[in-house]
């Protein structure tokens, strides 16, 4: 399809009256309260409910809380999320933990901040926390693992402990 | 067992009208049973003829029933008969039916278990009325009672029964305010099955199964009401060569395979349909795999040839197809000389360049001057292929014998999946095996100077290493090293039955094909792809690039498979005179 261009009328085609049309702008703004914030200086309070990378979380006694159900990984859009499910032998470190995955890898570079996993998982083992920025030199240092993702995690005080009477 | 025999067909079977959902179809009266004998068709089964599911846990087609579990109630009428033994008509012309109620309370309905209930002339089945439902969510609410939340931690979760049925029939929350009853987790039932004993609904598919089918008593319960428990006859583990089977068979996830256990879940599993090479049975399996690694295998339903079951044997050994030490390069080598290691002096080749040096070496050969020892874990295919090389260099060939202890149930003695193929495509004569002698003598003596080796490791079977120095050019193609492969001049890396498409024959006749689950590692190749190419240019003849073509000009060719077609095999093959 072609759209026919609209021919500019000679007061449009002056220029001028545009140039001082966007100098009117820059003055109003001039002299009014400042806005911009000197980032990465100056920090930005992070409201509650934001949705920023996904870490895991341990309870109280700092069990694992993930099960290795892999639902997050079957739902994460952009295929974020690796699982390595711990297989017949369990570790034996785990006591009386039935299952919990043997690796937990997030490629933050995949990850797009959509929360499936947090809603989609049924221990309350993975959340969306208040990081947003996250950086990294290489790739390989962008694929967080198990145990940086609990270490990011930390504590998550929920009311139900799956492995406390097991 | 007389349910894994085909039988003469039946004499014709006597219909019935009944109606099913307000629709009126016609059943057969009489309906195979478990083994194979004619019994009155039940509801469930009229229902199912009727397209309708009825959900159930504890029936199964070829076990006994048991009549346990009552998940699979329904209401349903049957014909008011009046004193002259006519059916009772309503005033517009229809039957009067009189709905099953029951005896003290003649307002509610009463429903029948459509597992056990024989069908009537006459009768109908009220699968979805609103009593029905109501009978349905009773049943499950109560098996939940104490049922644990065990499902993000539970082998079934995503095949699972239990979780199905709450879909269906389930309430979003627990009216349950008591304490659950809790049992044993994680017992140690044998040596492949674990056993949870709180997710078990009593079902006792699992005790049936291993005492009717394998005739194995080894499973029962103990304990009454609300802690009847399943476990095994104290100090008799749980460890016939078809437990598997049970885990199979368990509607939930209380019977879970300590192979399978916590390795990955379900619906990430890629689904193939295959052929268990373990034994010239040749049970009909699933393959699950994911990103190329094979998970587990489960049988599929064949009634001709392993019903609903395999042997745990052969369902375990599929692990060597992941082995590191896999062969995956084409390789050129010097026997002579040896590396460090012990190793032979080799370089890397490639598919084309290897195919027209073999050839040419195979063209120039005097005829009479070589011989073939081919493998019956080889396709149909392949093994035909092999004959057409042996037939143009005159070369004598055998396959290598392979046996074992055989069972009352579905492992057999000869352990080669193909050994009928191997017959029937003329590679071996009635004794397999019987040629290998005659050909290490034609070594000895210098007649025989070129061996083309598929798939063994002849060293074990009589042509030893120092009968294979004596050879001008030895072509090995085999899936993991061995002594054979250290020795070849060419080694030509192969694939597992899961990387490539084919048919076997079991030792019945039982013409049967197997699809490609995972890709084949490194540079190997089917056999029959490089067998077709180096036929052809070692013969001339063109034959088909595809394996479908390939399979039909064999049928066409060979008398045994007159008629038949990659096409006509299905997907559970077909049976031809041996
Ligand atoms: S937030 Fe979304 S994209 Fe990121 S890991 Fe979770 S499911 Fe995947
Ligand atoms: S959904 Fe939760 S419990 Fe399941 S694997 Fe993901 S984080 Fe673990
Ligand atoms: S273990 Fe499974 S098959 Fe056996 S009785 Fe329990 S639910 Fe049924
Ligand atoms: S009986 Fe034979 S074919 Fe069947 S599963 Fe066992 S080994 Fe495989
Ligand atoms: S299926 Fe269990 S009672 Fe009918």
């Amino acid at each position: 399809m072609i759209v026919k261009r609209k021919e500019l009328s000679f007061w449009e085609r002056l220029y001028l009256p545009a140039v001082i049309g966007g100098f009117k702008v820059t003055l109003r703004h001039f002299f009014k309260k400042k806005v911009t914030m000197q980032y990465p200086e100056e920090k930005w309070v992070v409201p509650d409910g934001y949705r920023g990378a996904p870490y895991l979380v341990k309870d109280q006694e700092g069990r694992t809380k993930c099960v290795s159900c892999q639902l997050c990984e079957f739902v994460c859009p952009p295929k974020a999320i690796t699982i390595t499910p711990p297989g017949p032998a369990g570790a034996p470190e785990a006591g009386n933990v039935e299952k919990a995955p043997k690796e937990f890898e997030i490629n933050m570079l995949r990850c797009i901040f959509c929360g499936y996993c947090q809603e989609v998982c049924p221990e309350e083992a993975i959340f969306l926390m208040k990081d947003y920025s996250l950086t990294g030199s290489t790739r390989e240092e962008m694929i967080y693992k198990k145990e940086k993702l609990l270490a990011l995690g930390g504590v998550h005080n929920d009311r139900i402990q799956k492995w406390k009477n097991k | 067992m007389s349910a894994l025999e085909s039988k003469p067909a039946p004499p014709p079977i006597e219909k019935i009208r009944i109606k099913v959902d307000g629709r009126d179809i016609e059943v057969p009266r009489m309906t195979p049973d478990w083994q194979g004998k004619l019994q009155p068709t039940t509801m469930l089964q009229a229902c199912a003829l009727a397209g309708i599911d009825v959900p159930h846990y504890c029936y199964h087609p070829k076990l006994p029933i048991a009549g346990n579990c009552r998940m699979c109630l329904v209401e349903f009428g049957t014909p008011v008969i009046g004193p002259d033994k006519k059916p009772v008509l309503n005033e517009d012309g229809t039957p009067k039916m009189m709905r099953s109620v029951l005896p003290y309370e003649p307002a509610a309905a009463r429903g029948a278990i459509a597992c056990a209930t024989p069908i009537s002339p006459g009768m109908e089945i009220y699968a979805s009325s609103a009593a029905t439902k109501q009978m349905r969510e009773a049943v499950l609410e109560s098996l939940l009672i104490n049922h644990p939340l065990d499902c993000p931690i539970c082998d079934q979760a995503g095949e699972c029964k239990l979780q199905e049925y709450s879909v269906d029939h389930g309430q979003a929350t627990s009216r349950f305010a008591e304490e659950k009853v809790h049992k044993p987790k994680q017992v140690d039932l044998g040596p492949r099955i674990v056993l949870d004993d709180e997710r078990c609904i009593l079902c006792s598919r699992c005790v049936r199964f291993t005492k009717d089918i394998v005739g194995d008593d080894a499973l029962g319960f103990v304990n009454r009401g609300s802690y009847n428990t399943l476990t095994h006859f104290p100090g008799k583990p749980f460890d016939n060569n078809y437990t598997l089977n049970t885990v199979d068979i368990c509607p939930v996830g209380a019977l879970t395979s300590k192979d399978f256990r916590f390795k990955m879940r379900v619906w990430f599993l890629k689904e193939t349909k295959s052929i268990c090479t373990s034994c010239g049975t040749g049970c009909n399996i699933v393959i699950g795999s994911r990103q190329e690694k094979i998970y587990r295998c489960e049988p599929r339903q064949n009634d001709a040839v392993n019903s609903c079951w395999m042997c745990d044997y052969g369902r375990l050994n599929y692990k060597w197809i992941g082995r590191d030490d896999r062969l995956t390069q084409v390789k050129r080598q010097n026997p002579s000389i040896h590396g460090p290691g012990g190793e032979p002096a080799s370089s890397v080749s490639n598919w084309p360049a290897a195919v027209r040096e073999i050839s040419t070496k195979l063209r120039a050969s005097p005829a009479s001057s070589a011989a073939i020892v081919a493998s019956a874990r080889q396709t149909n295919e392949e093994l035909y292929l092999l004959n057409k090389l042996a037939q143009q260099l005159s070369a004598i060939t055998d396959a290598v014998p392979r046996s074992g202890q055989s069972d009352h149930l579905l492992l057999s003695a000869d352990r080669n999946p193909n050994s009928t193929g191997a017959r029937l495509a003329g590679i071996c004569g009635d004794q397999m095996g019987s040629k290998l002698p005659k050909i290490a003598e034609g070594i000895r003596k210098g007649v025989i100077k070129t061996l083309i080796v598929f798939g063994e490791d002849v060293t074990k079977h009589g042509i030893g290493a120092d009968l294979l120095g004596r050879l001008d050019l030895l072509i090995v193609s085999d899936i993991l090293p061995n002594a054979t492969t250290k020795l070849a001049h060419y080694v030509l890396p192969a694939c597992a039955h899961a990387e490539k498409r084919g048919t076997f024959t079991n030792i019945k006749g039982r013409v049967q094909k197997f699809l490609k689950a995972v890709e084949p590692r490194g540079d190997a190749r089917p056999e029959w792809e490089f067998l077709h190419e180096l036929v052809f240019a070692v013969t001339g003849r063109n034959g088909f690039v595809s394996i479908e073509g390939l399979f039909n000009q064999m049928a066409e060719e060979i008398p045994a498979f007159a008629g038949i077609t990659w096409a006509s095999l299905g997907d559970s093959g077909v049976t031809i005179p041996i």
